[in-house]
């Protein structure tokens, strides 16, 4: 990809971090415009976090505290209410959307480690063209092949449900990883080493297995996260290829906010709930998140 | 021969499940809808189908709901697309040069990015809300409460479409924009500082360090946020669905209408749709796949 965008996976995370060169910090820029800046950030601060903070205070009303007027307050009694309403209600949501996230991530990440092997260092004619061949699979609006997946699956006779939708995404986030790790590999796999182990006769399963995979874990770390949560935070698939009672954690909450009354502090709360582990990951592996991020910068 | 075939052999092997798992997956699937949206299969109902060539896509452009969703497309992604760049660069100018809480900021703007725009969207479904006046809710109560009367609108359920496409593209927006201010943030980081200094050696202005200098160094980054929001805009789903629900008439867009046409089981028009949205993503995507594929050929 080009070296600004794709290529760029850990590297650009990495250059966010960096500290500004020296260029920019003898910028002389004056202590008013120093203070500018920041009032501006934190204003932006403000516009990104509001949403935040009604969420939060709603899901601790109760249900006759949620009128017009005191939108914007803190609750007047705090009740854990919704919360428990809300995980009564997503608990076997969750569950499946767990069992769901984990495998298609890590079979995704394995079979897209692999390609991408052999695609940045063990090329074989063609295989450029097999490269862009898989990589449009990124790029497809995915109604455009949901009918006849549907189709496909119920023909299969696979249970609708959580097996149905790992077998998709791994499918569906094989481009992705692929090229995550290709472009991973190229940049920190020299060939040399390939060639010497070649010339000592190692073959493509010794190399993978002895040089690559020990290597791989923050390419590893960047599909995984990557991959769970575009798993975990979809709806289109979930939408087409399950139903209500097998589906994961989006079904549920577009159902517990959705309807014809709707108890806001429970969906608040469902909100929350549903966002957790997504959020977790994001805490917890924020820099290698952004290094997916920068991956997709050609998915989108 | 055999030498050769037998060094690069495994590797083809390797990659031959995925390329058959994807050649049946996306293109022979492709291929399929393509097929089903050139017959009459207009009921969920098996057994053969007609062939009535591109009657379905004729009817389609001659539909006001088909080219409503069309335009209300057309709008969301302007919408979408200016609102996510101004604010991602604008935070990415802001923050480049480094202030103290740096990483916080920049964690702070990127989170939403981490959410589903399902819950995004239950969210700012109820922040949108269209009362106004003494029963305003949402946004609006909170105008009311800072006295920023001016600024209560009816959102989504406004009269024009540009008031209501940009009332969708608002949380859209929200949850892209720190994704655009990291790419641009590496970009500016990935400029050699020498190019800063000698410029200023030089005696540039500020202003003009960047309109010469900085910014004709991002255009690559520019051009793929482009294609990257363009494309993430006709996909959006999850967010209309949670907040106006799927048969909003003046929220539809393709993918919203695709799924509205199959829930009456009308499988040529949706395959129909699907296909025009591919056909869409295709005339964006595949130069710059074909740009991208042949500079990396040069480097």
């Amino acid at each position: 990809m080009s070296a600004d965008t794709a290529a760029a996976t850990g590297h650009a995370a990495a250059a966010i971090r960096q500290k500004p060169g020296r260029g920019a910090i003898a910028d002389g820029s004056t202590r008013r415009s120093r203070t500018v800046r920041y009032v501006l950030l934190l204003l932006f601060l403000l516009f990104v976090l509001i949403p935040v903070y009604v969420v939060l205070i709603t899901s601790f009303k109760t249900s006759g505290d949620t009128t017009a007027a005191s939108q914007w307050s803190f609750p007047k009694t705090w009740t854990l209410d919704p919360w428990r309403k809300a995980w009564d209600v997503l608990q076997p949501y969750m569950i499946r959307s767990l069992s769901l996230a984990i495998p298609a991530a890590i079979i995704s990440s394995m079979i897209g480690s692999v390609n991408g092997f052999v695609l940045a260092r063990w090329r074989f004619p063609g295989a450029n063209i097999v490269f862009a061949f898989i990589l449009f699979g990124m790029f497809i609006p995915y109604q455009a092949v949901m009918l006849p997946l549907r189709t496909t699956f119920t023909e299969l006779d696979v249970t609708r449900g959580v097996p149905t939708l790992i077998v998709a995404h791994c499918i569906y986030g094989i481009p992705i990883c692929t090229l995550i790790f290709r472009n991973y590999y190229a940049t920190i796999v020299p060939n040399e080493i390939i060639e010497s182990a070649r010339v000592d006769g190692a073959g493509l399963i010794q190399t993978y297995a002895r040089i690559i995979l020990p290597i791989s874990i923050s390419g590893f770390v960047v599909t995984l996260i990557w991959q769970f949560t575009s798993v975990w935070n979809d709806f289109l698939f979930a939408l087409f290829l399950t139903q209500q009672n097998n589906g994961p954690v989006t079904l549920g909450l577009a159902a517990l906010a959705g309807g014809q009354k709707v108890d806001y502090a429970a969906s608040m709360a469902g909100a929350l709930i549903t966002s957790f582990p997504t959020l977790i990951v994001y805490i917890l592996l924020g820099r290698w998140f952004i290094g997916g991020l920068m991956a997709g910068a050609l998915k989108g | 021969m055999h030498g050769r075939i037998r060094t690069w052999g495994p590797g083809a092997l390797v990659l031959l499940p995925t390329v058959l798992l994807l050649g049946y997956f996306v293109y022979g699937l492709i291929a399929w809808s393509f097929n089903t949206s050139l017959t009459n299969r207009h009921t969920a109902r098996k057994g053969p189908a007609d062939y009535v060539g591109f009657e379905n896509y004729g009817h389609l452009f001659s539909e006001d709901r088909f080219l409503n969703s069309l335009k209300n497309l057309g709008v969301l992604t302007v919408a979408f697309i200016v609102g996510t760049l101004v604010f991602g660069l604008l935070w990415a100018l802001l923050l480049e040069k480094g202030v103290p809480g740096e990483s916080i900021f920049r964690s702070i703007y990127l989170f939403p990015m981490a959410i589903s725009m399902i819950a995004s969207g239950v969210v700012w479904g109820w922040l949108l809300n269209p009362s106004t006046g003494d029963d305003a809710r949402g946004l609006n109560r909170l105008f009311e409460i800072l006295h920023l009367h001016f600024l209560e609108n009816p959102w989504w359920t406004a009269g024009s479409r540009w008031t209501t496409m940009a009332s969708i593209a608002l949380p859209a927006v929200w949850q892209m924009s720190g994704y655009i201010m990291a790419l641009f943030l590496a970009g500016f980081r990935g400029i050699p500082p020498e190019l800063r200094e000698a410029a200023r050696v030089d005696g540039a202005s500020e202003f003009k360090l960047y309109r010469h200098v900085l910014f004709p160094q991002l255009s690559p980054i520019a051009l793929s946020a482009l294609i990257i929001l363009g494309h993430i805009s006709l996909k959006l789903f999850d967010l209309i669905y949670a907040i106006t629900g799927p048969n909003q008439f003046r929220t539809e867009v393709p993918a919203i209408l695709m799924w509205n046409t199959l829930l009456r089981s009308d499988q040529a028009k949706a395959a129909a749709i699907g296909i025009v949205m591919l056909a869409v993503v295709a005339v964006l995507v595949i130069p710059y796949l074909a740009w991208t594929v042949r500079q990396e050929t040069e480097e």
